[in-house]
């Protein structure tokens, strides 16, 4: 039977890697992940799952240990945040590039300097070009239901590529919620045993990441690319899938109150919750689309969601320094090249500053001037203190 | 491995029994030759330079191994030239991710093959000198810490040959390299060699051991003992290369085998903390005259052998017990 509690993000996330039967975690503490992987050392102190549990030297050695776990045919998890996810910048590449059904939670959290341990998206925004799956939720429920859906994703015949899944570090990782936790059954059900096409096995021996010359990289990155459409596909297919099992399902996106809406605010995790919060306020006629799947990206169906909006005003917590906004305003606006939006953006909650209702309403505010053909502010930085500057 | 009828004098048993007969008159030597298998699990044609001393430590070590082993291999020469896609060398399951973290991965397949229950399959990590002592230190230092059961092998060529014989902290004093080459006012690498073996046994492993090229049987019984001792092992195997010491391909093992005789490589393991001398030369030969046979030494003066001879002499002292 399904078991409703109340508990930390964290420890959602715990025990999703216990129903999902993971066989090799490895993985180095850092605020705000480290409470994912106390949670699992627990777990496997008191023998609610058995799983090898390295305790490596570094992130780099966490992601490497992974690869090689997973290479040899083992399910295999871990988690980081921030400096921790940046240190494994190069590994990264090489997971997907050997094309290992890895998974990670990635805590987000700033990137140093300053240093800082709270909660903003540069970190993983920072890897969106490393061929990982990338999932952003907004609850400890959406955590839990999204790391079991990225190995059935990641596992999939035609996908197999590494899934990061994304969550608030603090907000989310911290926070206690109430979470449904499933039955290891119907786990089961969902998620059939890993069976890797080529794992290293003495009984019959294959070389791994051999050396590609020109003649072939390109079509090692081209088949990485192909198996991302793959990935957009089977999530769809592994959400529906999930709704069918448990009831519940969030898709590739979130849609709210978007019924002809002609402002619409973009967003990705757990920001989402005060910027519903503030359209309820003011009852304003504004939709939210919260982009769940970041990569691959439905452009597709992102399109025709937005296809009666007119102003869209992206809220991120990420910004490319150099290029004046964020990257997810950046890739909007690519996937509404030709068509008549206008794409507003509004760079906040940068360090784990917060973003408050009031930022909310300032940046739908902005958004409904421009509707009206007033002059507005490209990009806004939502809180910043200018006197500081 | 066929006995070959004519075993030159040099290859005395004294590295494997301790006995001053001839190696072929040695009944422990020739039970280990008999027993060494004639499969090449490390096939020939790779890419590999005429001489190469690095890919005679890879063979050896997999005669050893036999076929039911995974091995994990850093970045550098021997991961270049042996997998070149879509052809590889390997005969047994090899993994390279990249230049650090050899011993990392081996841990994750170790892991692996215990989560999943695989029993037998020997765990193999490879890496050069430059993948071990620095790059890869940290990770190498973090897997024999954790105990993983694996061999970790550093075959040491001394420098980064694969990008063109740059410095690594695995350098000898006085050697030339790229970057550390030597010039009117510099007389080429300023320090010593990194004692990789000793900060290894450090870790209090269960068996660490130097090794050379030159002497096979010595090595093979090395990795032999690592492979069979539960927990982490470390070799360190000095093996020559002919481009980055400018020696002639033929003299590839000759020089490595000076290297030992001279003092510069003492071969030795260390079992449970238990150290033990695997060979003493009968005569010690003078640094000089492993020097003069090398390009990358040839530029240095008296001054400088001596400074070498003596950093030798001490550790031989300190080792033998003797001048």
């Amino acid at each position: 039977m399904p078991r409703r509690d109340v508990m930390h993000g964290s420890r959602a996330v715990a025990e999703a890697v216990r129903l999902c039967d993971v066989k090799v975690v490895a993985a180095y503490p850092i605020t705000p992940q480290t409470h994912i992987v106390e949670d699992i050392a627990e777990m496997l102190a008191n023998g609610e799952f058995d799983a090898e549990y390295i305790m490596v030297e570094s992130e780099h050695s966490a992601m490497s240990a992974c690869i090689g776990a997973s290479a040899t045919g083992a399910r295999t998890f871990t988690a980081t945040a921030s400096q921790g996810l940046a240190l494994m910048h190069e590994v990264l590449w090489i997971a997907s590039g050997m094309r290992l059904p890895i998974v990670m939670v990635n805590a987000n959290r700033a990137l140093s300097a300053p240093i800082n341990i709270w909660n903003d998206q540069s970190d993983s925004i920072a890897e969106r070009d490393s061929g990982w799956v990338q999932i952003y939720v907004e609850t400890a429920q959406e955590a839990l239901d999204s790391v079991i859906q990225a190995y059935r994703i990641a596992e999939h015949e035609d996908v197999l590529l590494p899934v990061m899944v994304c969550m608030d570090g603090f907000v989310l990782t911290h926070t206690v919620e109430p979470v449904e936790v499933p039955d290891k059954e119907q786990v089961a059900e969902y998620l059939p045993e890993l069976r890797l096409p080529h794992v290293l096995d003495p009984e019959k021996p294959v070389t791994m990441g051999a050396l590609g010359d020109p003649n072939y990289y390109m079509e090692c990155r081209k088949q990485q690319e192909i198996a991302m459409e793959h990935a957009l596909r089977h999530a769809e297919q592994a959400d529906e899938e999930f709704r069918g099992i448990f009831g519940r399902g969030y898709g590739l996106f979130e849609e709210y109150n978007m019924q002809d809406a002609e402002v619409v605010l973009v967003t990705m995790g757990s920001v989402a919750g005060t910027v519903k919060e503030t359209i309820d306020m003011l009852g304003a006629d504004v939709g939210l689309l919260r982009l769940r799947l970041f990569r691959p990206f439905p452009k597709e169906a992102v399109r025709r969601a937005l296809s009666e909006a007119k102003v869209v005003n992206v809220i991120e917590k990420d910004v490319s320094v150099g290029f004046g906004e964020g990257a997810l305003m950046t890739e909007l606006k690519s996937v509404l090249y030709g068509s008549d939006v206008r794409v507003l953006g509004t760079v906040a909650g940068l360090g784990g500053r917060d973003i408050t209702t009031e930022h909310v309403r300032q940046a739908i505010e902005r958004a409904e001037r421009a509707l009206r053909g007033e002059k507005v502010e490209e990009v806004a930085w939502a809180g910043l203190k200018e006197e500081a500057l | 491995m066929k006995v070959a009828a004519d075993i030159p004098s040099y290859v005395r048993c004294r590295h494997v029994c301790g006995a001053s007969l001839a190696a072929t008159r040695c009944f422990k030597f020739r039970k280990l030759v008999k027993e060494v298998s004639d499969e090449e699990l490390f096939a020939s044609g790779h890419r590999g330079c005429a001489g190469c001393g690095c890919t005679v430590a890879m063979r050896l070590a997999l005669k050893v191994a036999g076929r039911n082993v995974i091995v994990t291999h850093a970045t550098g020469c021997m991961e270049v030239i042996s997998s070149p896609y879509p052809e590889t060398a390997w005969r047994v399951p090899w993994i390279h991710v990249a230049f650090e973290n050899s011993a990392a991965v081996a841990s994750g397949v170790e892991a692996a093959l215990r989560a999943l229950g695989k029993k037998g399959i020997k765990v193999i990590a490879f890496g050069g000198d430059g993948g071990t002592v620095d790059i890869g230190f940290q990770a190498l230092s973090g897997a024999l810490e954790r105990g993983h059961d694996f061999v970790y092998i550093c075959y040491d060529n001394e420098a980064y040959m694969n990008t063109g014989i740059q410095r690594s902290g695995a350098t000898p004093y006085g050697a030339a390299t790229t970057t550390s080459p030597a010039g009117r006012v510099s007389f080429g690498n300023r320090t010593f060699k990194k004692d990789m073996p000793r900060i290894a046994a450090a870790h209090g492993i269960p068996y660490v051991a130097t090794a050379s090229v030159a002497f096979p049987l010595d090595y093979m019984e090395k990795v032999r003992k690592a492979l069979s001792i539960e927990g982490p092992a470390y070799v360190h195997v000095h093996a020559s290369c002919t481009p980055g010491w400018g020696i002639a391909s033929e003299k590839s093992i000759e020089v490595a085998r000076l290297a030992v005789d001279s003092g510069m490589w003492i071969l030795y393991e260390i079992e449970h903390g238990k150290a033990r001398v695997t060979y003493k030369p009968t005569v010690k030969r003078p640094v000089k005259e492993y020097l003069r046979m090398q390009k990358r030494f040839r530029h240095l003066s008296d001054e400088h052998i001596a400074v070498l001879q003596r950093y030798v002499d001490e550790r031989w002292k300190e080792v033998f017990g003797e001048d």
